[in-house]
């Protein structure tokens, strides 16, 4: 066990160094292009570009420079060209709006997912079993932003049922929760429906197993094999799949619904920066999105491998 | 030569192999038939399927119809503005944006059908030309991600060794990063400076970025398919019979991966054109003058309480496109049934 957790962390680690230089080598090593004037932004002036290549050293070689700038990152002490702003500062600030988002979007997305998935094994072929097949490949066929946009045009501008945009801290936990239903509902109603289905296949192959003919016959009622025996075991694929999709959420989804929905989160601060071209929030957060990617997927691998031995044989 | 004892027990595996599995395949029908024909069968009868063909054909069709729309029904190009102009409706003379600066909305006449947008252009025109723009750059990734994913899969799964060993990383470190954010960064960088002798706005660089982002996707589980198939008896055979690596790849292993393959294609290009939306929706996607379904939507989102047609057009032909593909490409994984299991995430 000590052999895998030590295997995995030090692979965790130098995916992480390999990310680092990738995000290092997108902005800063294509050829033809000028990376000082890049990270300064469009319209810098020739002093900016010139304060930017010192700073960065960029007429340095390229390792000093690779180093130089994960010495700015992780000292946080690189600023936005459109704001004047330290970048890391402001994804410290802005980062609770982001969980205030994503947390409950998430909660919200597994367990409806466990509802309708569960209902869908227990009725096959009937109306809602059928219903949520539809639900499930148009869910995959809608951008997010799209129904964001759609959601706000009818439920905030036309009818006022929820307020249009705008976010509230939880120190005020009506108006916070009001304001981001909406934005919840957007980010977990188009994945329930995929989530939903792969639950009810699972649950369907699960079912003819023999430990579950085994709890039936020792006279279990039908209620309790169904969430102690089917149910547990069915969840283990969903939860890894849940786990990969939440990392990618923060860095996809939580973009752009942040800036639809006006969120003032690490979201929207990226997406303002994408809109202008900035760089340096671009760059550090690409690289602190990978980071925990590798990070969550590796934790995620330990834990798996603690609670089931099988795993640690062949990861 | 067929007594050759080197090659019998090779090919008598590779009979003994085939025939139970598609006999239970074949059940129910004339064993004459190849399991090809036997797809194509399956997916004729898949009405819901076909009919969602039938819908995405049209579209792509009429985008590519874009040009002869824009000369001769609405007289007016893509990117041609009349902000002080007025359309006949009806007999009405109308402005077509306000003096206080409002668009038309749809006259479901020749001119202005969809209406326009805040500069006076062709809202339905700039539809058209969006879409060929998304669909190009859609087909084009989906043409990346096919040949590089296959021919990495094929290397790294049929060589093993220290071409996995090169490979395997690469792939996991592009599959590391969510894809938005991957394309947005590689996506912002190009657009500021181009790349070599491709200018910052051109269109091979959405195609470029979104073909890389998704080559893992496909590549990893052809690389596992190969890893299996490798070790079959019938390529043993082939290897026995002397057939160089190359030959084997092309001849044996990549005839037995071509399901998985083909049921990659519509998928692929779904969500190529998907993640083209979200990037140019964030303004890394396609650079003006070039518009996309994903950046018209996004130039109409800031209007949505006072002109929604702006946005809301463009995001029901970006629906309505995505949705067919997933619905034909999930009539041909139906078809071809592969054991496979297919899926990947966003």
């Amino acid at each position: 066990m000590a052999r895998f957790i030590v295997r995995r962390t030090l692979s965790a680690i130098a995916l992480i160094i390999a990310v680092s230089i990738v995000v290092f080598g997108i902005f800063e090593i294509i050829p033809s292009y000028n990376p000082a004037r890049a990270i300064a932004g469009r319209a810098a002036s020739q002093t900016t570009v010139n304060e930017v290549a010192r700073k960065f050293g960029f007429n340095r070689s390229l390792p000093v420079q690779y180093a130089t700038t994960m010495k700015l990152i992780f000292t946080g002490q690189v600023i936005d060209y459109q704001y004047d702003l330290n970048v890391v500062d402001q994804f410290r600030q802005r980062f609770g709006a982001t969980l205030s988002l994503v947390i409950p979007a998430g909660i919200l997305w597994l367990l409806a997912s466990i509802v309708l998935g569960s209902i869908s094994a227990l009725r096959v072929g009937r109306v809602i079993d059928r219903a949520l097949m539809i639900f499930a490949i148009v869910g995959v066929s809608i951008p997010i932003f799209l129904l964001a946009a759609v959601l706000l045009y009818l439920l905030a501008f036309k009818t006022n049922v929820f307020p249009n945009t705008g976010y509230v801290g939880i120190s005020d936990p009506i108006q916070w929760a009001y304001h981001l239903v909406l934005p919840w509902f957007c980010i977990a109603v188009l994945s329930v429906g995929f989530y939903s289905r792969v639950l009810r296949s699972n649950l369907l192959d699960m079912v003819n197993q023999d430990f579950v003919r085994t709890a039936r016959a020792k006279g279990l009622p039908p209620r309790q094999v169904f969430t102690r025996h089917v149910l547990r075991n069915s969840l283990m694929p969903i939860i890894t799949m849940f786990g990969l999709d939440f990392a990618t959420l923060l860095g996809g989804a939580a973009l752009v619904t942040e800036a639809v929905f006006n969120i003032p989160g690490v979201g929207q601060y990226e997406a303002q920066a994408i809109g202008n071209l900035d760089v340096p929030p671009i760059l550090v957060g690409a690289m602190f999105t990978g980071f925990f990617v590798v990070l969550f997927g590796a934790f995620a691998d330990i834990m798996y491998a603690l609670l089931d031995p099988r795993i640690r044989l062949t990861g | 030569m067929a007594l050759d004892p080197l090659i019998m027990p090779g090919s008598a595996t590779r009979e003994a192999e085939v025939i139970p599995a598609e006999a239970e395949f074949n059940a129910g029908y004339t064993p004459a038939i190849g399991p090809w024909k036997l797809a194509l069968r399956r997916l004729r009868r898949n009405k819901v399927a076909l009919t969602f063909l039938v819908l995405f054909v049209l579209i792509v069709v009429v985008c590519l119809l874009a040009p002869v729309y824009a000369s001769d029904v609405a007289h007016i190009g893509p990117n041609v503005g009349n902000i002080t102009g007025t359309v006949n409706v009806g007999g009405k003379v109308k402005d077509i944006v306000t003096p206080q600066g409002l668009p038309i909305g749809p006259t479901w006449t020749n001119q202005y059908f969809f209406g326009a947008d805040q500069e006076g252009r062709d809202v339905a025109v700039r539809l058209l030309y969006g879409g060929r723009t998304s669909l190009e750059i859609g087909a084009g990734a989906t043409l990346i991600i096919i040949v590089l994913g296959t021919l990495s899969g094929l290397l790294a799964g049929y060589f093993r060794g220290w071409v996995d060993a090169i490979l395997r990383p690469l792939m996991e470190l592009i599959w590391s990063f969510p894809p938005v954010i991957l394309g947005v960064a590689v996506g912002t960088a190009l657009a500021l400076g181009g790349i070599g002798p491709i200018k910052g706005n051109s269109l091979i660089i959405p195609i470029l970025i979104i073909g890389v982002i998704y080559v893992p996707y496909l590549g990893k589980p052809i690389r596992g398919e190969v890893l299996r198939l490798r070790e079959q008896d019938f390529v043993d055979a082939a290897r026995a019979q002397g057939m160089g690596p190359w030959r084997i790849m092309v001849s044996e292993i990549l005839p037995n991966a071509a399901s998985t393959i083909i049921v990659f294609v519509p998928m692929m290009l779904a969500y190529a054109i998907l993640l083209e939306a979200y990037l140019s929706f964030l303004g890394a996607g396609v650079q003006p003058p070039n518009a996309s379904w994903g950046s018209l939507i996004s130039d109409g989102i800031q209007l949505i309480d006072t002109t929604p047609h702006l946005s809301l057009i463009p995001g029901a032909m970006l629906v309505l496109t995505v949705l067919s593909i997933n619905i034909v490409g999930d009539g041909v994984r139906d078809a071809l049934d592969p054991r496979a299991q297919v899926r990947i995430k966003t």
